[in-house]
């Protein structure tokens, strides 16, 4: 069976995403390690739904829909805060500190 | 011969992964994340996701990566400039949180699922005979009829905020 090694390769592939976050200060790539994270929790879902049932499969589904609709968002506020800023380096957006 | 495979195309995912994170170039990382999504969509025909795997390269690798690339563009990063990578100390507590986690999440992988909620041997096969659309969509709009419309809800916010928030002037 394939679940073993996809529930390694899923926690891998979480933590890089986790790595990507602490670990850069680009806005935009830190957005796109959020999406491999959303894509080891994915891989997860499919995984197991091999074994469950096929209802992980929506699951998945249902995350796609919000990671779209997420990137859609996000990228629009992203760019929003460069008009602002002239970067989006996050050490320079700090607006919101007192 | 499957399991060969699962792992050759594991392997390309996760060092896609690991590339992503470390290019400095925001293009370079989006170009390797396109990478990593590809991988995982042969990973998911493996795991009997053909039509999962279909969606992943149409709407993450298609769509999402390409809105990804426009913004990168559009915001003109993609020239050489200082790195935005944190400094040792950084990539020490990164490394260190990292680290904890990926422990954590391999003990919690251990775990199978119990014999309980486990499908009898060859459910999946003959979901397979009917093909896997049918199998995806019919709880899509049975069980999980509900939270399907609420998706579409959720989109049409998703298009009206990021007009508003795109744009200069309404």
């Amino acid at each position: 069976m394939l679940l073993g090694p996809a529930l390694a390769i899923s926690a891998v592939l979480f933590t890089l995403g986790v790595a990507g976050v602490l670990l850069r200060r680009n806005a935009i790539v830190i957005f796109m390690c959020v999406e491999l994270m959303l894509n080891a929790v994915n891989l997860t879902f499919v995984a197991l739904a091999q074994r469950i049932g096929v209802g992980g499969q929506v699951f998945v589904f249902f995350v796609m829909a919000v990671a779209a609709a997420e990137a859609a968002v996000g990228l629009a506020i992203i760019l929003a805060v460069y008009r602002h800023k002239q970067t989006v380096n996050l050490q320079n957006i700090n607006i919101l500190k007192g | 011969m499957t399991l060969t495979f699962f792992w050759i195309f594991g392997v390309i995912a996760m060092a896609g992964g690991l590339l992503c994170i470390t290019r400095r170039n925001p293009v370079g990382s989006a170009l390797w994340l396109v990478v990593t999504l590809f991988a995982l969509a042969a990973m998911y025909v493996m795991l009997d996701a053909q039509f999962i795997a279909a969606l992943q390269v149409l709407v993450y690798a298609g769509a999402i990566m390409v809105l990804f690339l426009f913004v990168i563009m559009l915001l003109n990063l993609g020239r050489p400039g200082p790195t935005d990578i944190k400094g040792p100390v950084g990539v020490g507590i990164a490394a260190l949180l990292a680290g904890t986690l990926l422990l954590q999440l391999r003990v919690l992988g251990q775990a199978a699922p119990p014999e309980a909620i486990t499908l009898p041997e060859g459910t999946m096969a003959a979901l397979q005979q009917q093909g896997m659309v049918a199998a995806v969509a019919n709880p899509l709009f049975d069980a999980y009829l509900i939270p399907f419309e609420i998706t579409s809800l959720l989109l049409l916010a998703a298009i009206v905020g990021a007009v508003v928030l795109a744009k200069r002037k309404l």
